[in-house]
């Protein structure tokens, strides 16, 4: 059967930690930095678990500040 | 699979939208215009019409739309974009023209021009954010306001003797000759927003194809003014807002209002 | 581009809106023009030209259809916010309103400024022999991108995107901005001023008017010549900018001024500010739709100059 490889590139600089990602996304992939900020002080979004993502690309959808980029590999 | 064999260009599903700038855009983590700017940007471009596009920006939260999005702009003084497009499109009617307008341009402010627009049968489209909230001015009361709903000038909550009742426009709209379709959406969810983009994309196909006026409404959050986080205020959205105003299509004439 | 397109708009305020979007032309009355103010500033601001008509009638408030000049001061010196000037051209006849209205949008597009023509009730009203000017073909569509590379009518050829605004929130930016507006305003006092002197050469004592009130200050120019008195006549065409040079040049040997206005004191203080307040300055008005007469106006020559 086909498996399905997701994964996402947050523009980090860009991502203002809205979070709406973390609660859009299925598979429980995202999360937000908890220590690290990007430059304006945001916690930004990062996958938390990486090898979970379908690479459905509901929190590029939902992302306010387009600041993700879904890539998609289907394995044979 | 390593990520780098996954995150490589071939595979890659969703990119930012091109029309989209690279700046920071200046709305509060978590606001609805970002993913209406998106859509906006994204529909814009997929339909190959960036060289014949004008928006109309308002005043309000969206008044920089003009940054953002990489197409030809007017900014229109409070409540008049539906009355500038109307210029803009009756001059080039082979344009696509779009106004973007929250709540309090569209139905405070600018009710006399944005009716008479829909009502004249523009061939334009007007975004219609409703927040139910002056989110720029600092969360006060607007037309659209929930009963009970707590505002900086409705601390106590809105009271329909002292305030009046929320004014639901988009279906005062639906009524008019003048429109062809009038749909109310939101993108709070992914499902909404394929919903939302689809929509928006009718509504500029009926632009350009000179259907008659098209309002997309999108039910909005504007989790600051309603003081609360993103997550909570897209809930408190789906649990109050949509009662007041439902989703879905109002009016959809395929062939367009009759001339 | 459409050809021509002529619009019913449901309020003045949404009129300017749409006039906004440039190269179109709006005309009200004096109540109406209040209401356009936002839009005639904003117009400033984002350097749209527009030629707006007034044709004046008396106020203050919904007053009287009748004419007026007491626009003078919201025509001339603001109207609306901010630091702004439109070219105010007045007429005195129905052939200066014609040849006014391309002049009007002449101006505006050469300046990218507000052109206004501020009439009166009378000369709205009035009908006499006009020669048309030729009827000037619609610019293209190529000409309009051409010849106003800033128009908001889509990225055609994918150029970078063109933005009509007022805003700007950065204020060394909007400083600029207004540095750049004052310029061109300069510019227009430098280049644009246009005024009609009568009979000046020689005079005693001088009219200022314009409009209605030039028309019957003609009248009794010839009267005081008649019985002796010589008295000549300076008509500003634009009252903004003001013709003070030209006033000054013309008042140098003059005894007195008379300024001859519907309204209770506007276009004199430029007058005094013109001649510095060398000579003596009077200002006669009337008000609510009433216009003197030539020997009304003759007395008061004589009454508050000649014989005092």
């Amino acid at each position: 059967m086909a498996k399905i490889h997701g994964a996402v590139v947050v523009n980090t600089e860009r991502c203002k930690g809205c979070r709406l990602c973390v609660v859009a996304c299925p598979c429980n992939v995202l999360n937000l930095k908890e220590k690290e900020v990007n430059d304006r002080g945001y916690h930004f979004a990062y996958m938390e678990q990486p090898e979970a993502c379908i690479g459905c690309q509901s929190c590029a959808l939902v992302c306010p500040d387009a600041c993700i980029e879904v890539y998609r590999v289907t394995e044979n | 699979m390593e990520l780098n064999d996954i995150i490589k260009p071939e595979n890659k599903v969703y990119a930012e939208p091109k029309l989209l700038n690279r700046v920071h855009m200046h709305y509060c983590p978590g606001c609805s215009h970002g993913v209406v700017h998106k859509l906006v940007a994204q529909v814009i471009e997929e339909m190959g019409v960036a060289e014949k596009t004008v928006g109309v920006s308002p005043v309000g939260c969206a008044v920089f739309a003009y940054n953002y999005i990489d197409v030809d702009w007017e900014e229109a003084p409070h409540g008049r974009a539906t009355a500038l497009a109307t210029a803009v499109k009756r001059l080039w009617p082979e344009n696509l023209v779009f106004t973007y307008q929250g709540d309090g341009d569209f139905s405070a402010i600018g009710t006399c021009e944005s009716i008479h627009a829909c009502n004249r049968g523009e061939n334009i489209v007007i975004i219609f954010i409703n927040n139910a909230i002056y989110g720029m001015t600092g969360g006060q009361m607007a037309p659209t306001t929930l009963l009970g709903q707590k505002t900086a000038t409705c601390p106590y909550g809105r009271r329909p003797d002292l305030n009046g009742y929320p004014l639901a426009i988009t279906p005062l709209l639906a009524q008019l000759d003048g429109t062809c379709y009038v749909t109310r959406q939101s993108v709070h969810t992914p499902a909404n927003v394929r919903k939302a983009k689809a929509a928006l994309k009718k509504a500029f196909e009926n632009s350009i194809n000179c259907k008659g006026t098209s309002v997309v409404e999108i039910v909005s959050a504007c989790n600051t003014g309603w003081k609360l986080t993103p997550e909570k205020a897209n809930k408190w959205m789906e649990e109050n807002m949509f009662a007041k105003y439902p989703l879905g299509d109002l009016k959809d004439l395929k062939d367009g209002i009759q001339r | 581009m459409n050809d021509k397109v002529t619009l019913m708009k449901g309020n003045e305020a949404l009129a300017m809106a749409m006039i906004r979007y440039g190269a179109v032309c709006t005309s009200t009355s004096s109540p109406g023009f209040s209401l356009m103010q936002e839009g005639v500033s904003y117009l400033a601001a984002s350097e749209v030209p527009a030629l707006l008509i007034n044709v004046q009638r008396g106020g203050p408030g919904l007053g009287t259809i009748h004419a007026s000049q007491a626009d003078y001061f919201q025509a001339c010196k603001g109207g609306g916010h901010g630091d702004y000037h439109m070219i105010v051209l007045a007429p005195s006849s129905v052939q200066e309103m014609a040849d006014m209205v391309a002049l009007g949008f002449d101006l505006a597009f050469k300046y990218r400024c507000v052109s206004m023509i501020l009439a009166d009730g009378t000369i709205g009203q009035l009908m006499e022999k006009v020669v048309l000017p030729e009827q000037r073909p619609r610019r293209t569509d190529d000409e309009i991108r051409q010849q106003c590379p800033w128009a908001v009518n889509g990225r055609k050829g994918m150029r970078p995107s063109n933005v009509v605004t007022s805003l700007e929130l950065d204020d060394d930016k909007m400083e600029e901005n207004n540095w750049r507006f004052q310029a061109c305003y300069r510019e227009i006092e430098k280049n644009e001023t246009r005024c009609e002197l009568i009979d000046t050469e020689d005079c005693d004592y001088l009219i200022t008017a314009f409009g209605t009130t030039a028309r019957v200050a003609m009248k009794t120019m010839e009267l005081a010549r008649a019985e002796g008195i010589k008295v000549g006549m300076f008509r500003p065409i634009t009252l903004w900018p003001f013709p003070e040079k030209q006033l000054r040049e013309a008042a140098k040997n003059v005894k007195g001024i008379l300024c001859v206005e519907l309204n209770a004191g506007q276009m004199v203080e430029d007058v005094k500010l013109a001649v510095e307040c060398k000579m003596p300055v009077e200002h006669y008005g009337r008000f609510g739709g009433n216009v003197p007469t030539p020997d009304e106006l003759l007395n008061v020559l004589k009454e508050k100059l000649i014989n005092k």
